[in-house]
């Protein structure tokens, strides 16, 4: 009936072109206990609010129409009764009270995270979103995978534009999960529509929220509190998989995990070439970096520095490296020695001092990088 | 029905609020860059907020002596006088409710932030994952970052400026009487003391800071505990040097013999405000001090 | 039900005529003249503001980034919602208090004349330095008109004292302002007036000067620790010295919540004073309208954290603030249920100041049920930080607060020019923007319910449709209102002498004297009956 009444609407106001039934109206149903709860919810008070609405100017257009000079009403002469303003505050107050009962029961069923199955903790930053799982060795990042290209209109725009990520979060079906939301620099707030979970990324704090997704499948969010530049550029994604996938995944990214960093300390020995560098540090750094800095180099005047012909870019290596591992406290330059690997680092470095006219010539190596790390 | 009621005086036009309008504007764009500049160095800022502190006591001045002069010309009525009782009543609310806003800070601290960051509610986990070497206690002499500071007692110079602010405040209530009872003498003597007991306790303060920076590690920066000491202590002690030179003014009026017995809002004024500063220095002895 | 006794204009004119030219805008004492300055500057500031949601629009067009970069994108947000609050909407009502107040009460003037040339006189500096820094290196304020710290303090950029410190001004010319109005009404009543006896806008605006008298200096609060964390090396905000950046958005809203009443209250005064009128038929249940303003802003007090369910409240904290803001649909109630009653078995005619309130009173309710699904915590889980709050906000705020003051300006622009405006134009500026204001808020609704998070200068693709719609439909609101610019200036210009009383079935004081309303008025008070 909502949607009928929506679409009757978007109609009218001449949408007809998109077809209806993808047109975005309703607040989804979702695939946990609690989301269809809150769906419930929502479409009761949204009805209650039709029917008073309903009333409330009929009444008014009745007096409208039946009430006008042009057709000779005279007005009467009432306007006061104790009687009438008694009912017109208590039926409302009825209404609240009807409405407050189911949503205190929703509300505190949300509250609960006590008797969880496994605890993830979300760190929001500046414009990522960090999973980290308890009880496992599994941490990553996770970043907009929506190119450049897309976003300035140079590519067609594909189905999930600005809502995929590199790396998507993933969780059990059936099962309780708990997550502790927090940040590393600003506010943010981390948003599944699908599960109802909506819980601001306090820096400093942890907030604590949870979910039992009921079907496996890919849900898709965003961040939903701003926090600068980027904040539209910043979607949640996760995916749902059944219990056994979920321990044969899991299995698998420890594993990758454990292999990385041994690849790591092999890198200590290892020197690369420039083009080798070049090619991986333009990658990273388009990635990582130019949502500040821009992909020129030239940053934003007054807020972000630009890298191009920069002092420190081109003069001092130690000083360059070190900002880039541990970030400027108190900035929204971010410690990247915990996010980024080794070669990595090594490569978006080396770029950063060769690209736009830098042309140092400095070849950064791993080895060195891990050295400035162990400072 | 058919009372008389007084003519209502509505002054010219007046060009004093236009010249404090830019004072504002001065002092407001001259801060804004000062502050910007402490960081960034260089700039005119600090020029341009004394310009604007300057243009604004011209303007003081000026707006000043035109009241001074209606009032003296016998233009105002008592219902003037009413509108001036309340319209300061009104903005010395309004004062409250300025330092409400940084009480409000304190108490969030005292019995939020601070209990939460060491674990209490439903932040658990906020003290296990984040801060796991925080213990909440208050006064916060050591901060979830590590900063460690030292907590401000109560005896000592704080509770001697307790009671200069009671007795000045009974001073100038006596002054007050001196002046309803036309006693000439009692108004200038007392009025005079309290002037000196706000002098004294400025004095006193400006030690206590000395102190607390030198010797103490407690500074602006230490923290939520240092933070709310330093912006009320602070922002009161503004109010007191703010009161104390309102109070001279009035001395300077009541020595040109400006005041009649029925008629000196000017100095029920100043002893309006002079009550509302001793009554927040009491909240903050009690709250920021002792407990 | 009143009446002027006596009513001489020739008394005493030789004291203090206006000077001519520039000087006697500057220099004025008069209410009147301030009156008009407000409304003046708050139109210019609505336009100014207007263009920045236009330039919003213009963005959100088509998904993509096409025409400004995400950081000018979130100066635009915040300047827009700062200039329409602090420096359209507040300025706007305090413009009508000045004007229509003292006349309203038989007083000759605001109770304290020269602070009221001042409070107006450095709005328009506070808003000169919030727009110069859009243009300082780094750009102006782009954290959101909530500027929640950390984003706003250590995150940044170096326009933030300018903004500090033009929010000051802003807030001290409100607390002067309405330090006068409360005055001007509790002292300067002509005998005869007791409280019971004022209209309505008279009331709203007490109590709405209560409210601005007592969080304004909250806000100030706030800013200043925002300074001082930024600048000053304080942790207020900041958990490792202690904070909680909650506390900003606890203090924020504290004063944001009042605030949102302070800019609805007195248009519930200019429909109380509208409908009566046009419904030849006094306002049904005058007191209980009193008692729900009043209730409207105690309750105000004790909601503000309905802004911050997210935020991880304990439990507790979050029952008590969803219980209190739905209470607030109550007394709202009332005022819908006694305007409709105030029109039933009314003689309607259907005036253009008419037209407007019924349009507020349809949409200010459909608003005000967004506020209440708003309230419940579990379902502003979903709705929260999306298009929905958006939604909600402009009903209340542009079909509320907005429509209300264009009521107001077409009910009493006879009265302060003199001129009846033209009817035919008035009739386009209304249907065009009671059509476009919907094509343009209605749809946010829908995008907001399906996901789609305010403040971002780029979104899915399932959100297009409905953006271009309501994109069009802002560029739409936005040209209606230069045909409201043109029947102004119009209706200043030309001569279509109206009598004293304007409206047939209008009552008050404001309505016995002379139109154009004298440059004094009342220099004798009337006596009322
Ligand atoms: C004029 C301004 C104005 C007004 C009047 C209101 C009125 C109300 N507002 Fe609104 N609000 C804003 C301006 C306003 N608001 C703004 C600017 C924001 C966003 C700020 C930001 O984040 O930038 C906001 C945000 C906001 C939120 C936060 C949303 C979020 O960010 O998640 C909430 C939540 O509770 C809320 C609730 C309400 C309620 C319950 C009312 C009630 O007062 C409404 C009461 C009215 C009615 C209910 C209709 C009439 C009543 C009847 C016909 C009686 C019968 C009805 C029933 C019993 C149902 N508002
Ligand atoms: C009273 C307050 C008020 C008013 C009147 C408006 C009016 C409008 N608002 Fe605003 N709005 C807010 C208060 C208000 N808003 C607030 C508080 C926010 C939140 C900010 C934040 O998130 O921090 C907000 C946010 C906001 C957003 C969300 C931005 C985001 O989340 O990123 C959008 C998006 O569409 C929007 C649009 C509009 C539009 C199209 C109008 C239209 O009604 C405007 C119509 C007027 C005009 C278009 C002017 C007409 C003039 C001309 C056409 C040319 C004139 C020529 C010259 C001057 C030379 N507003
Ligand atoms: C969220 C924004 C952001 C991102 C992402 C970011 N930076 Fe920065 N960066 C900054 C800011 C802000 C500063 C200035 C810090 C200061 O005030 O000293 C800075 C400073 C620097 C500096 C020092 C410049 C100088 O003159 O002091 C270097 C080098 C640098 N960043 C490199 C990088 C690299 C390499 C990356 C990616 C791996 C990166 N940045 C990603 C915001 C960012
Ligand atoms: Cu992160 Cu918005
Ligand atoms: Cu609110």
């Amino acid at each position: 009936m909502y949607r009928t009444a929506c679409i009757l609407f978007a109609w009218g106001l001449g949408i007809g072109s998109a077809s209806a039934k993808d047109l975005p109206l309703n607040m989804p149903r979702g695939v946990t206990d609690i989301s269809e709860q809150v769906y419930d919810l929502h479409m009761t008070i949204f009805y209650i609010c039709c029917i008073i609405g309903a009333l409330v100017f009929g009444a008014m257009f009745a007096a409208m129409i039946l009430h006008r000079k042009s057709r000779g009403h005279k007005p009467a002469q009432f306007h006061e009764s104790t009687k009438v303003e008694i009912i017109w505050t208590t039926i409302p107050f009825l209404i609240l009270i009807g409405m407050a009962i189911p949503a205190t029961k929703t509300l505190i069923a949300m509250e609960d995270t006590t008797e969880a199955d496994l605890t993830v903790q979300i760190t929001g930053s500046q414009w990522k979103w960090h999973y980290k799982y308890f009880d496992y060795n599994l941490e990553y990042f996770s970043l907009l995978a929506t190119p450049m290209s897309q976003i300035n209109n140079r590519f067609k725009k594909e189905e999930n534009y600005l809502l995929e990520v590199d790396r998507p979060l993933v969780i059990p079906t059936g099962k309780k999960v708990r997550f502790l939301i927090t940040s590393d620099d600003v506010i943010h707030s981390w948003w599944v529509p699908e599960f109802a979970v909506k819980k601001d990324a306090n820096p400093g704090f942890i907030n604590e929220a949870w979910t039992k997704v009921n079907e496996p499948g890919i849900y898709r969010g965003q961040c939903a509190e701003l926090c600068g530049k980027d904040h539209g550029f910043m979607p949640v994604v996760v995916i749902a998989k059944a219990p056994d996938e979920f321990d044969t995944w899991m299995a698998e990214q420890e594993a990758e995990q454990r292999q990385a960093k041994e690849k790591e300390k092999e890198l200590l020995g290892m020197n690369m070439e420039m083009d080798e560098l070049m090619t991986l540090g333009e990658k990273v750094y388009l990635a990582r970096c130019a949502a500040c800095h821009q992909p020129n180099g030239q940053g934003i005047p007054g807020v972000f520095p630009g890298l191009q012909g920069n002092h420190m870019v081109t003069q001092d290596q130690e000083a360059h490296i070190d900002v880039v591992i541990n970030g400027v406290n108190g900035t929204a330059m971010q410690a990247f020695g915990k996010q980024i690997g080794l070669k990595e680092m090594a490569a978006v470095i080396t770029y950063e001092r060769n690209a736009w006219g830098n042309n140092t010539g400095d070849i950064v190596q791993p080895k060195e990088v891990y050295e400035v790390m162990q400072k | 029905m058919t009372q008389e009621y007084q003519k209502y005086y509505v002054p010219e036009q007046s060009p004093w609020p236009i010249v404090g309008a830019v004072g504002m504007f001065l002092i407001a764009f001259g801060a804004g860059s000062f502050v910007k500049e402490l960081s960034s160095g260089g700039g005119y800022g600090g020029y341009l907020l004394l310009a604007g502190m300057s243009v604004i006591i011209f303007m003081l001045v000026g707006w000043f002596n035109n009241v001074i002069n209606e009032s003296m010309s016998g233009l105002y009525s008592p219902q003037m006088d009413r509108s001036f009782r309340q319209g300061m009543s009104w903005f010395i609310f309004s004062e409250v409710m300025f330092f409400g806003a940084f009480f409000g800070a304190l108490f969030y601290a005292r019995m939020f932030s601070v209990p939460w960051l060491g674990g209490a509610d439903n932040n658990v986990m906020t003290n296990a994952v984040l801060w796991p070497d925080f213990q909440a206690i208050w006064p916060l002499v050591k901060t979830p970052g590590g900063g460690e500071t030292t907590a401000m007692g109560w005896q000592g110079l704080p509770l001697y400026n307790t009671l200069i602010l009671l007795t000045s405040s009974v001073t100038i209530h006596f002054a007050h009487t001196g002046l309803e009872q036309n006693k000439r003498k009692q108004l200038i003597g007392f009025l005079g003391v309290t002037i000196l007991l706000g002098c004294i306790f400025l004095f006193l303060q400006a030690e206590e800071y000395i102190h607390a920076y030198t010797e103490m590690d407690l500074r602006l920066d230490s923290g939520i505990y240092g933070n709310t000491f330093f912006l009320l202590t602070g922002f009161h002690g503004l109010h007191v040097t703010l009161g104390t030179l309102i109070l001279f003014i009035v001395f300077l009026r009541v020595l040109k013999g400006h005041f009649q017995p029925d008629n000196h809002f000017a100095f029920q004024a100043a002893s309006w405000y002079w009550h509302f500063v001793d009554v927040v220095w009491l909240c903050l002895f009690v709250f920021v001090y002792i407990f | 039900m009143s009446k002027v006794i006596e009513q001489d204009h020739h008394e005493h004119h030789d004291h203090h005529h206006p000077s001519g030219g520039i000087k006697r805008w500057l220099y004025t004492t008069n209410h009147k003249d301030i009156g008009t300055l407000y409304l003046w500057f708050a139109f210019i500031m609505f336009l100014i503001g207007g263009c920045m949601a236009l330039v919003i629009r213009a963005e959100l067009f088509q998904p993509g980034l096409q025409i400004v970069d995400p950081d000018f994108f979130n100066q635009m947000t915040t300047v827009h919602g700062l200039i329409m609050v602090f420096g359209a909407v507040m300025p706007a009502f305090t413009g009508l208090a000045n004007w229509m107040v003292p006349m309203m009460i038989g007083a000759p003037d605001m109770a304290l004349p020269r602070m009221n040339n001042w409070s107006f006189w450095i709005l328009p500096f506070a808003f000169f330095i919030l727009l110069m820094s859009l243009f300082m290196e780094g750009g102006g304020p782009n954290f959101g008109w909530t500027f929640y710290a950390p984003l706003s303090t250590t995150y940044s950029n170096d326009s933030t004292a300018l903004f500090v410190f033009s929010v000051h001004i802003m807030g001290m010319s409100s607390i002067m302002g309405a330090i006068n109005v409360i005055v001007t009404i509790f002292n300067l009543r002509a005998p005869g007036m007791t409280l019971m006896k004022m209209p309505l806008f008279v009331w709203t605006w007490l109590i709405t000067a209560f409210l601005l008298i007592a969080v304004m200096p909250v806000l100030a609060g706030a800013v200043t620790m925002v300074l001082t964390d930024k600048y000053f090396g304080t942790s207020f905000f900041n958990a490792a010295g202690g904070g909680d950046p909650v506390m900003f958005q606890h203090i924020f809203w504290f004063f944001g919540h009042p605030e949102v009443y302070i800019m609805i209250l007195p248009a519930f005064g200019i429909v109380s004073t509208i409908v009566p009128t046009f419904s030849r038929k006094r306002l049904f249940g005058y007191s209980s309208m009193v008692y729900a303003t009043a209730s409207i802003a105690l309750l105000s007090f004790v909601v503000w954290a309905h802004h911050m369910f997210t935020t991880g409240m304990p439990l507790f904290g979050e029952l008590f603030f969803m219980y209190c803001t739905m209470l607030i649909s109550v007394p709202t109630g009332v005022k819908v249920f006694n305007w409709v009653a105030t029109m039933w078995r009314g003689a309607m005619t259907f005036e253009i100041p008419m037209m407007f309130s019924i349009a507020f009173i349809i949409l200010f309710t459909i608003g005000g049920f967004s506020g209440l699904m708003l309230a419940i915590t579990p379902a502003d889980f979903q709705y929260h930080d999306t298009y929905f709050v958006v939604a909600h906000f402009h009903y209340v705020l542009v079909t509320g607060a907005i429509f209300s003051i264009i009521a107001a300006v077409y009910y009493w622009l006879p009265k302060w020019t003199g001129n009846m405006y033209d009817e035919g134009l008035a009739k386009l500026h209304f249907w065009c923007s009671l059509i476009s204001v919907n094509v343009l808020f209605f749809p946010m609704h829908f995008v907001g319910l399906a996901g789609m998070p305010r403040r971002i200068p780029d979104y899915a693709i399932q959100f297009a449709d409905f953006n271009a719609l309501i994109s069009v439909g802002a560029f739409a609101f936005g040209f209606s209102q230069l045909i409201f610019l043109y029947l102004l200036i119009k209706c200043i210009r030309e001569n279509h002498q109206v009598p004293a009383k304007v409206w047939e079935g209008a009552d008050g004081l404001e309505w016995e004297v002379p139109s154009p309303a004298p440059y004094h008025t009342f220099e004798k008070p009337p006596l009322i009956r």
